[in-house]
């Protein structure tokens, strides 16, 4: 894998780390929101849930809109879905590797088996 | 009934673990784990090309090994601490292919006996820092994640709940 890559995945996972965050994300997956909006069922200060915002923009989790008044948030799907690619083949080779494992293990069970049935 | 990978990571933990059980009684499932011929058999994917570089399964050894696909070549190494046939396997364990070496995984494998013959493999990383496992995969977000894209709400909804 790039390098680069690996440091962009570093930055979601970082983001996806903290709840407050991933609960933002939630938020965000219904539709854009502006801040006052997002911040609403946080007990948070609008600095506290800017700086979040922030983290989820540098890891182009979100984007956010050019208007300096109303700068509404919107999920950015493309490094989710790169996120969960990666996870899901951290799985994925452990799974195809365990289920080659079964069938060496099952081959190897039937050999010794019939060797012994056959009073070798 | 298939056996089922279980891969537990939570949250803000430098560690994850690997669950699994087999149809085979231990002392197969520990060999398939040290004989170098039984190795390249069944580790990663089927389209890769595993090739064993040095294999030395007593304590103190050491092992490099790469796997090949498409063309890119990733490399892994690291020292065996301890072989107890046929119980567990202590070593570390680095990938080669990071922009600086030194993210050491310390990797635990314990092999548990069951009735009629099986087993249950548990696997412990530990790594240096959590950025580092999970930069490996995600914390809290390893379940449910692999239908992909389209369960994306699902994904954000089981995300949150879990850390509530």
């Amino acid at each position: 894998m790039a390098a680069a890559a690996t440091d962009n995945l570093s930055r979601v996972f970082g983001a996806l780390a903290d709840p407050t965050r991933r609960e933002i994300l939630s938020r965000l997956a219904r539709g854009e929101a502006g801040v006052q909006e997002i911040a609403k069922p946080f007990r948070m200060t609008l600095p506290a849930i800017s700086k979040h915002l922030k983290v989820l923009e540098k890891a182009k989790l979100i984007r956010r809109g050019k208007d300096k008044q109303w700068r509404p948030c919107a999920l950015e799907a493309a490094p989710l879905k790169h996120a969960s690619d990666w996870i899901g083949d951290y799985r994925q080779f452990w799974e195809e590797s365990f289920e080659r494992l079964d069938e060496y293990l099952k081959e190897i069970q039937e050999k010794t088996k019939g060797e012994k049935e056959h009073g070798k | 009934m298939a056996n089922k990978t279980e891969i537990i990571a939570e949250p803000g933990k430098q560690e994850l673990f690997i669950k699994r059980e087999f149809d085979a009684p231990r002392h197969l499932v520990f060999k398939a784990h040290v004989d170098p011929e039984i190795y390249v058999k069944w580790v990663g994917p089927r389209e890769m090309k595993m090739t064993i570089e040095k294999w030395e399964p007593r304590d103190g050894g050491s092992y490099k090994f790469t796997h090949e696909r498409d063309g890119h070549v990733y490399a892994f190494l690291g020292v065996y601490h301890e072989l107890l046939a046929p119980e567990r396997i202590i070593g570390t364990f680095e990938f080669d292919g990071l922009p600086e070496r030194g993210h050491v995984i310390l990797g635990t494998t314990k092999f548990e006996e069951l009735p009629n013959g099986r087993c249950r493999l548990v696997h412990q990383s530990v790594f240096q820092s959590v950025e580092d496992r999970d930069g490996m995969m995600a914390s809290g977000m390893e379940r449910g994640v692999n239908d992909g894209y389209e369960k994306l709400d699902d994904l954000l909804a089981q995300s949150t709940s879990a850390s509530a």
